[in-house]
C-alpha cells in the first residue's frame, strides 16, 4: 500500500514520517514515531487518554488521521517537561498522588494544561467540566481535580 | 481496513469534482472529512469503509466565520466548536446556537467537531441542528451542478441520511441579521450532566417588542427521525407575552410533533412529556436574552 509522506512539527521539532492513509495520528505517534507517552484507551473519542494539541487546540489523536497532521503543529506529553524540569502540573500530580495506574495521566495533563492556559483561575466545576473528556478508572477524580486547582493557584502566585 | 485514498483539495471546485468522480467509481464510497469525530469512529467500527476521503479543512470558505455588513453570520461547514466559541462576536449574537454547538462532546471533541458534520451525520439527536433550525439558518451547498441554498431543516432525510445529492458538499450556514430585542437558547435533556446523547433537544429563537413576542421559531431534536421545525409552537408564542396559556399551547404543539423511539435513554411517553417541559424552559431563557424584564 502506498505510504504517505507527512511533514509536521512535534513539540517544536520539525518532524517527517511515513504513514498509511487510514492510520490514526495516535497510531502513528506511538508506532511510527515511538512517542508512546500518548495512550490509547477507547480509540473512539470517549476516554481522552490520547489527548494531544493540534495547533494549540486540545484534540483526541485517535480521531485525527495521521495524514491530517501535515503542515500542522502537534503537542504531546513528551514536550511537557523542559528537560528534567517538570511542568507544575506534573510536579503537583506527583506530590498530591493524582494518579494510580497512570494510563489516563498523560491525557489528563495535556487537557489540564489546555484548560489552565484558557482559564488560569477555574472553579472546581470548571475543572470538572474541562476534564469531562478524560476518564480515569482509578483515582475517582477528586485527587486530579484538587491537583489541578492547586497548580492553578501556584501558577497564579508565580505569575504575579 | 481496505486501502483508502486521502485527498485534501484547496478549492471547493476541486473537492466537488473529486467527490463526484469518487462516488461514481467502483472503488467504494467516498466520504467528506470535516472534524472526523463521527467519521473516524464509524470507520473504526467498520460501519463505513470509504475508498476515498476528501478532507475539506484546507478550503478557506468552509473554515471561515464571517459577520456580514448587514449583520448576518456565515459559518463555514467545517468550523470547529472551539473556533466558533473563540469568535469575539458570534456568541454575543447567537448564544443559543453557540451553546448547542458547544454541547457536542468533550473539550477534545470540540477541538474538531463541526456544525456541518453534525448536520450531515444526520443523527436525529445532533445537538446543533434544533438550534440552527430555530435560528432560521440557511445552508449553502455546492455540487457538480453548481450552488443552491436551502433551509437547514431540509437537509436531514432520516437517521444517517441527507437530501444532498451525489457530489454535493455542504459549504456554510447563513444566520440572518438579528432585529433588536432578539434572543435564542438551546437546552437538552440527558441523564448525566456531560458527555451523553440528547433524549430531547429544544432550540427557541424569539424577537420581542413591548413585552410581546413578534417573531418565534422552535426546533426540536431526538423526538423524531429528523430534527423538527415546530411551526405550531412558534404560532402559539407569537403575539403573546409568554404567559402560561401561550407557553402551555406551545408545549402542547411540541408534544404533538413528537414521533420518538423507545430506547434505554427514554421511553416514548417520557420523551414526549420532556419536549413540552423543555420548550417552556428554553423559551424563558430566550426571552431573558431578548431583554424581557
Ligand atoms: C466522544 C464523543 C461525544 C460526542 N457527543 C456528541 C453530543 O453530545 N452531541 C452531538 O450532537 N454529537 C456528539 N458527537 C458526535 C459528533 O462529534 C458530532 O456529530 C460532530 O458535530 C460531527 O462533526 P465532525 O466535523 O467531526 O464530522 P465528521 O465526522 O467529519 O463528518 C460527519 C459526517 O458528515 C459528513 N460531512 C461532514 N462535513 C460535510 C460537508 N461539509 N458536506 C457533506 N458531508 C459532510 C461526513 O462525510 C460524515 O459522514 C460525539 C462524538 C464523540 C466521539
Ligand atoms: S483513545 Fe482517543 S479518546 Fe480514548
Ligand atoms: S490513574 Fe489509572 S486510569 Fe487514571
Amino acid at each position: 500500500m502506498a505510504k504517505v509522506h507527512v511533514t509536521t512539527t512535534i513539540n517544536g521539532e520539525p518532524t517527517e514520517f511515513l504513514c498509511e492513509p487510514q492510520q490514526s495520528l495516535l497510531d502513528a505517534l506511538r508506532n511510527n514515531l515511538g512517542l508512546t507517552g500518548t495512550k490509547e484507551g477507547c480509540g473512539t473519542g470517549d476516554c481522552g487518554a490520547c489527548s494531544i494539541t493540534l495547533d494549540g487546540r486540545l484534540t483526541c489523536s485517535c480521531l485525527v488521521l495521521a495524514v491530517e497532521a501535515d503542515g500542522h503543529s502537534i503537542g504531546t506529553i513528551e514536550g511537557m517537561a523542559q528537560g528534567d524540569k517538570l511542568h507544575p502540573l506534573q510536579r503537583k500530580f506527583l506530590e498530591m498522588a493524582a494518579l494510580q495506574c497512570g494510563i489516563c495521566t498523560p491525557g489528563v495533563l495535556i487537557a489540564a494544561r489546555a484548560l489552565l492556559e484558557k482559564n488560569p483561575n477555574p472553579t472546581e466545576t470548571e475543572v470538572r467540566f474541562g476534564l469531562a473528556g478524560n476518564l480515569c478508572r482509578c483515582t475517582g477524580y477528586d485527587k486530579i481535580v484538587r491537583a489541578v486547582m492547586d497548580t492553578a493557584a501556584e501558577m497564579r502566585e508565580t505569575a504575579s | 481496513m481496505t486501502e483508502i485514498r486521502y485527498l485534501a483539495p484547496r478549492t471547493l471546485e476541486d473537492a466537488v469534482s473529486a467527490f463526484a468522480a469518487a462516488q461514481g467509481a467502483a472503488s467504494g464510497t467516498a466520504r467528506i472529512l470535516a472534524g472526523g469525530t463521527d467519521l473516524l469512529v464509524q470507520m473504526r467500527a467498520g460501519v463505513v469503509q470509504p475508498g476515498t476521503i476528501i478532507d475539506i479543512k484546507k478550503i478557506e470558505e468552509v473554515t471561515a466565520i464571517t459577520e456580514q455588513p448587514d449583520g448576518s453570520f456565515v459559518i463555514g461547514a467545517a468550523v470547529s466548536g472551539a473556533t466558533l466559541h473563540d469568535h469575539p462576536r458570534f456568541g454575543k449574537v447567537w448564544p443559543g446556537v453557540l451553546e448547542a454547538v458547544n454541547l457536542i462532546g468533550s473539550k477534545q471533541v470540540q477541538g474538531r467537531a463541526s456544525p456541518g458534520g453534525n448536520l450531515c451525520n444526520a443523527s436525529p439527536a445532533g445537538d446543533s441542528v434544533p438550534a440552527m433550525i430555530a435560528a432560521g439558518a440557511v445552508v449553502t451547498v455546492q455540487g457538480p451542478n453548481g450552488r443552491r441554498t436551502l433551509p437547514v431543516e431540509k437537509v436531514p432525510a432520516g437517521p444517517g441520511r441527507t437530501t444532498l445529492t451525489p457530489g454535493e458538499i455542504l459549504v456554510s450556514f447563513t444566520l440572518p441579521a438579528r432585529p433588536a430585542g432578539s434572543g435564542d437558547a438551546y437546552l437538552r435533556m440527558i441523564p448525566r450532566t456531560e458527555m451523553d446523547i440528547a433524549v430531547v433537544g429544544c432550540g427557541v429563537n424569539l424577537t420581542m417588542a413591548g413585552g410581546k413576542v413578534t417573531a418565534a421559531r422552535v426546533g426540536l431534536g431526538a423526538v423524531a427521525p429528523v430534527p423538527l421545525l415546530v411551526e405550531d409552537a412558534a404560532k402559539a408564542l407569537i403575539g403573546s407575552t409568554l404567559d402560561e396559556a401561550a407557553l402551555e399551547a406551545a408545549a402542547a404543539a411540541c408534544r404533538a410533533a413528537c414521533n420518538p423511539i423507545n430506547d434505554k435513554r427514554g421511553t416514548i411517553a417520557y420523551r414526549t412529556k420532556v419536549a413540552g417541559v423543555l420548550l417552556k424552559r428554553t423559551a424563558a431563557i430566550a426571552a431573558e436574552r431578548a431583554g424581557r424584564k
